[in-house]
């Protein structure tokens, strides 16, 4: 069934693609938001530790959902294995209105100058296809502005001398410092490191509407009970809808971008809540589904011009999947540092995002979010026997003795880290689903491992008297973090969107999510994703010469 | 015959709400109250999961009530284990009856962990199945049928519930 026709047709509203709504909606286009999953509130909260996005050994609360989304997985060793949003290895990121940003932790980063222009910085890294951005740091400075103040960020990185250039400080105080904070605080100082507060899409104060932070224990993984940590759900999606101009559409799974004869897009098919195709016609196409959907996207749209997918010629499309390789060390202390006050991370140091004797890179290390009693069993160190007295006691007489400390390792992109479409599997609508295969580079866990190392150094001077370290293996890195599918870039080889994010291939079709991250930096995401839609969507409006539609 | 608690006096039992029998073979619930086991395997289950996590001064995954919890849950998300738990739980009592010529739930203690050592090694798979289920039995939340008057949740030593908006009302470090 044929809808009316709209301006821009936006598939997914996560960070990308709700703040591209809000600003194509407010600049008087008329948008379609398409979103596969549900709208949750702030009464969606549960407080369930063992179904939550977190914790999903119950399943993945905020979706996709556990029946219809099904993905293949391959293993280094070439085996195949069906799984689904709750498994390992599926990669996932919730699908809901606000997709990570509703549940997520909510740091707020911004990448540093070096991590647009690693490759320069660096040089080559044998079996990478490490490159720099084809924009700077600069490029995208006033719109990180736009979106600490706009959707409204917390913290204070003012004592952080290795942080990039900024033109303003965060609108909102840091919350007070927990016990964790106490501890490590004067630790990291001794040790000649420069702690700060963490900058977190967090209410600190009430701001734009919406109250603060009461420092529950059900944060990352959970809807906020107070709607007092920001995502798109809560902010630019509600001012897209208030100006007339967007339609929020959920439950709208996207089977493929329209084409018409000459390969220009006309417009999203898709299948809606009851399961009825339905089309879409729209001017332009906005792909921000994440990088594992919005490279499944790509290559399911088939056309005579494009047979092995939109956007992919060259075949770069869903090449280059990435994430973060997390290390850490966790310290046994004498004393209690669980004062039970969320979101738990609160200082972090970034010293070692670069400059690093013989690495590429780095990462920002900080402390660990606040710890349900389920999750903290993933702490216990490996000398603790799995079973019986010891580990009951252990987790018993530990639990509010310990202090996580961790950093998102910087990854060297991997062109045989990948996102093809399966050629058996499909999902419950019938379209091919996302084959993920591929392995980390060597030199991301190097990375990841002397990170864990610095983790381990902090906690023993703040004190733990026991200490040990994790380091991922080699398998897929993804999950939450996920980017790198649809690389942005200036050459057309090597590249599947240009630096305003529109494909190579067509001009009205745009990938506006991580899926176009060159690289993915030191740090968490978000804030990247979200002031790239800014920038990306102040690009679009300067170019675009087409003719407002009411919707 | 019992796989009673060591450590845990009678009296401490019935404060725990928990029978003497219900510690032992007997079974936690009657006959027939169960979604997705035998009575024969909730028996063995129960007994597998009151070794992995042990009663003890404090309650264990018996008195949490793990083998509701995991009933509970192969009858929803975890239909997909229906298989891996009958033919593990029958593989169970089969190795205990090779080891030591009794059904797992019949063994002595020290029998029942030697059974588990041989599991843990040549039954792998099923093996952390019920581990990670007994943990989530036991430390989750008592919504899903375990843990049990948040045995678990006092054991850490977490309050609960928590009293919310604190930070804006009291002072975090007194309460």
């Amino acid at each position: 069934m044929a809808q009316r026709h709209v301006n821009a047709a936006i598939i997914g509203s996560g960070a990308g693609g709700g703040v591209v709504a809000k600003e194509l909606a407010t600049a008087g286009l008329s948008v379609v938001l398409l979103e596969r999953g549900k709208w949750y509130s702030a009464a969606d909260c549960r407080k369930d530790d063992l179904f939550n996005q977190r914790t999903q050994v119950l399943g993945a609360k905020f979706g996709p959902d556990e029946e219809r989304d099904p993905r293949v997985a391959v293993d280094d060793q070439g085996r195949e294995t069906v799984v689904f949003p709750s498994d390992g290895g599926y990669s996932n990121n919730a699908a809901c209105v606000g997709g990570g940003t509703f549940s997520y932790g909510a740091m707020a980063w911004r990448f540093h100058e070096k991590d647009f222009r690693m490759r320069s910085t660096y040089g080559a890294v044998e079996g990478s296809t490490l490159d720099d951005w084809p924009i700077s740091y600069a490029d995208l400075e006033p719109y990180y502005e736009k979106a600490e103040w706009e959707m409204g960020v917390s913290g204070d990185v003012a004592p952080d001398p290795f942080k990039s250039p900024r033109n303003k400080p965060l609108p909102m105080p840091p919350l007070a410092p927990n016990r964790e904070y106490k501890i490590l605080h004067p630790a990291a100082k001794r040790l000649g490191l420069h702690p700060f507060d963490i900058p977190m899409l967090r209410n600190t104060v009430p701001y734009n509407g919406r109250r603060a932070c009461m420092r529950c224990r059900w944060c990352v993984g959970f809807a906020c009970e107070l709607s007092a940590r920001t995502g798109t759900h809560n902010t630019v999606i509600p001012a897209a809808l208030a100006t007339g101009n967007c339609e929020l559409r959920t439950g709208c799974m996207v089977k493929e971008i329209v084409l018409d004869g000459t390969g220009k897009a006309t417009g999203a098919a898709y299948f809606d809540a009851n399961d009825r195709l339905q089309q879409q016609s729209a001017d332009l196409v906005i792909v921000c589904g994440g990088a594992v959907e919005s490279a499944r996207l790509l290559l399911n749209t088939r056309h005579k011009l494009f047979p092995d997918g939109l956007g992919n010629r060259t075949g770069w499309v869903g090449r280059n999947l990435q994430s973060h390789s997390y290390a850490s060390a966790i310290g046994l202390f004498e004393q209690e540092t669980y004062d039970d006050l969320g979101p738990g991370a609160s200082i972090a140091v970034c010293d070692f995002s670069h400059g690093n004797t013989g690495l590429v890179g780095g990462g920002m290390i900080a402390n660990e979010f606040i710890r349900l009693p389920y999750q903290f069993l993933g702490l216990v160190p490996p000398w603790v026997s799995g079973w019986g007295n010891e580990h009951k006691e252990f987790v018993a007489n530990a639990y509010r003795r310990t202090i996580a400390v961790m950093g998102p390792a910087q990854e060297m992109p991997l062109a045989d880290a990948r996102v093809q479409l399966d050629p058996k599997v499909k999902d419950h609508w019938g379209i091919p689903v996302a084959r993920l295969s591929g392995t980390r580079h060597p030199h991301t866990i190097e990375i990841a491992r002397f990170l864990a190392g610095k983790c381990e150094l902090w906690l023993k001077e703040a004190g733990a008297a026991q200490t040990w370290k994790r380091a991922p293996g080699k398998s897929l890195s993804g999950g939450q973090h996920q980017a790198g599918t649809c690389r942005m870039g200036a050459d057309p080889k090597t590249s599947v969107v240009d630096k305003d994010c529109r494909i190579h291939d067509v001009d009205n079709v745009y990938v506006i999510d991580a899926s176009v991250h060159v690289t993915n930096g030191g740090f968490n995401p978000a804030l990247t994703i979200l002031a790239n839609a800014y920038r990306t969507s102040a690009n679009l409006l300067k170019t675009w010469k087409g003719t407002r539609v009411q919707s | 015959m019992t796989a009673k608690p060591a450590g845990v006096p009678r009296r401490t039992l019935l404060a725990m709400g928990v029978s003497a029998a219900a510690a032992s073979c007997g079974g936690p619930k009657s006959s027939g109250a169960w979604r997705f086991f035998t009575d024969g395997e909730a028996r063995t289950a129960e007994a597998i999961s009151a070794q992995l996590i042990p009663s003890g001064p404090l309650p264990g995954a018996r008195e949490a009530g793990v083998v509701n919890y995991i009933d509970l849950q192969l009858s929803r998300r975890f239909r997909k284990h229906q298989q891996a738990y009958r033919a593990g739980l029958a593989n169970a009592d089969e190795v205990s009856r090779k080891q030591a010529g009794k059904p797992f739930c019949e063994l002595a203690s020290d029998q029942q962990i030697a059974v588990l050592n041989t599991l843990e090694e040549n039954a792998k798979p099923f093996f952390q199945l019920i581990l990670a289920h007994t943990r989530q039995g036991f430390y989750g939340d008592p919504r899903h049928g375990g843990n049990r008057n948040m045995v678990s949740w006092k054991m850490v030593g977490l309050p609960f519930p928590q009293v919310r908006g604190r930070e804006q009302y009291g002072d975090p470090e007194k309460s």
